[in-house]
């Protein structure tokens, strides 16, 4: 659910659920956009890197 | 045949053998897609759920699967966030047992939920006063977050690997997981906790209503605990029987005792934390509600609930395994390891058993008797069809994914070898 929404509530309740829920994706999404941008990036200019990431 | 796809410096056993198991476990899973179908075509009157069962075998399923599956979260959190390095030779299984469990968890969901094309109502149309939104929006995220982690395993098949965007890829993901993980945690950390809020919440159930700080019963602390506690166990045990399966060691000793050893004793703060909640519920919070303890535990016709399950529950699958756990002679021997972290697997099942099924078997009126619940073939094969997925998706990912970084190193291949 959005703010522009008809249900959306400018209450406590909805700011702290759909905030929480919208944060975490958002860090998600972020971490993830980042990835795949800076992998394609690489993967272009044909860098390699060092083994043993874990 | 697929030897290319295998990794380098292990051995796996011929595709024939491989696949002639696959099709044994394929069959089980099978029977479950059966009874999968049968619910959605002819709705939840195939399950034997009723009035006072609106929760039954499926919810219990889901809250072992998902305490169970708390190793991914927790193992997660001391390596990438409190640094515990040696723990990197068995995150990538912890993660992959996290995955299956929270899969298998959506997976009931899915068929529990009776009109699944729905499901999305959910985060639309939020109720914003339930524990069950906050564990809907937290798994759903939390689902993610171990696709995530799941992913860079993928990435790093031979083949896959080949692929120099997939390569990067993979190493970024790497590079950036402990964001992933710390937000794994704060999202588990939520969801374990509602979970247990539900059944503490419900004043008119005196069995599982709890006191507490603010709007946060008891339960909903002591769901994160045990989930912290026994799902590192689960790992533990899961890798074990991955070893007696492949006949190999896969992680070494040292590695293992460690995380037996935290598991141990987050068991024993945990079951110490559960004693005091059940003699204060058993003390006050019944009483004032016009019960005492025995009223849950006899006088139960048609019921098999009698006081052995709290002894069960507490004792033999809670202080008996704490105290194995937490002495370094019962870690270093194999048997004993494993009879402590089964026994801790057990009692947090047993726990969510408890909390879920035993709470509505108890009549709340004094006219009332104790309600009897058998579930359905249908709920049977459906609660065993994400353990068969869940066999297949590990065997594929051990025979074709690095899941064991130390694997190599333990079984040496013969002169000649990959």
């Amino acid at each position: 659910m959005f703010p522009f929404s008809f249900e959306w509530v400018w209450d406590l309740g909805h700011l702290v659920f759909h905030g929480a829920l919208w944060y975490a994706l958002s860090i998600l999404g972020i971490g993830l956009t980042y990835c795949i941008l800076k992998a394609a990036w690489q993967a272009s200019r044909g860098e390699e890197h060092e083994h043993g990431h874990h | 045949m697929d030897s290319a796809l295998i990794p380098k410096g292990v051995e796996r056993c011929p595709l024939g053998r491989f696949l002639a198991f696959i099709a044994i476990v394929g069959a089980v899973l099978l029977w479950g897609v059966v009874a999968m179908f049968l619910i959605y075509i002819k709705g939840l009157n195939q399950t034997n759920m009723n009035n006072a069962y609106g929760f039954a075998l499926w919810i219990w399923a889901d809250l072992a699967v998902i305490a169970l599956g708390g190793g991914a979260f927790f193992t997660g959190l001391l390596r990438y966030i409190f640094g515990k390095a040696e723990l990197k030779n068995i995150i990538n299984y912890a993660v992959l047992i996290g995955f299956v469990c929270y899969s298998s968890a959506l997976l009931i969901l899915a068929i529990d939920v009776g009109q699944p094309l729905r499901a999305w109502f959910i985060f639309w149309h939020a109720n914003v006063h339930s524990m069950l939104t906050e564990v809907a929006f937290c798994l759903t995220c939390y689902f993610g977050v171990l696709t995530i982690e799941y992913i860079p395993l993928i990435l790093e098949n031979r083949q896959i690997e080949r692929i120099s965007f997939f390569r990067h890829l993979a190493h970024n993901m790497h590079g950036i997981m402990a964001v992933f993980a710390a937000t794994g945690a704060f999202l588990s950390f939520f969801h374990q906790g509602s979970l247990g809020g539900v059944s503490g919440v419900l004043y008119g159930r005196p069995f599982g209503f709890r006191s507490g700080i603010g709007i946060w019963p008891w339960t909903f602390f002591l769901y994160t605990w045990s989930a912290a506690a026994c799902g590192p166990c689960f790992t533990i045990l899961v890798t074990r029987i991955t070893e007696m399966a492949t006949r190999k060691k896969l992680v070494k000793d040292e590695v293992i005792d460690l995380l037996a050893k935290i598991a141990g004793w987050m068991l024993v703060t945990y079951i110490a934390a559960k004693i005091v909640d059940t003699v204060y519920w058993a003390a006050v919070t019944a009483p004032a509600m016009g019960f005492t303890l025995m009223d849950f535990y006899t006088n139960n016709p048609g019921s098999a609930y009698g006081l052995w399950i709290l002894i069960a529950e507490v004792g033999l699958c809670g202080v008996l395994p704490a105290l194995m756990l937490i002495a370094p002679s019962v870690r270093r021997n194999a048997r004993l390891l494993f009879l402590a972290v089964l026994l801790a697997v057990l009692g947090a099942c047993l726990n969510r058993w408890v909390m879920i099924l035993q709470m509505q078997a108890v009549p709340v009126l004094p006219f009332e008797r104790w309600f009897t619940y058998f579930p359905s073939w249908q709920e049977i094969a459906t609660t065993i069809l994400p353990v068969a997925y869940g066999i297949i998706l590990i065997a594929f990912s051990y025979r074709y994914l690095p899941i064991f970084p130390q694997e190599a190193e333990l079984n040496p291949l013969p002169e000649g070898g990959r």
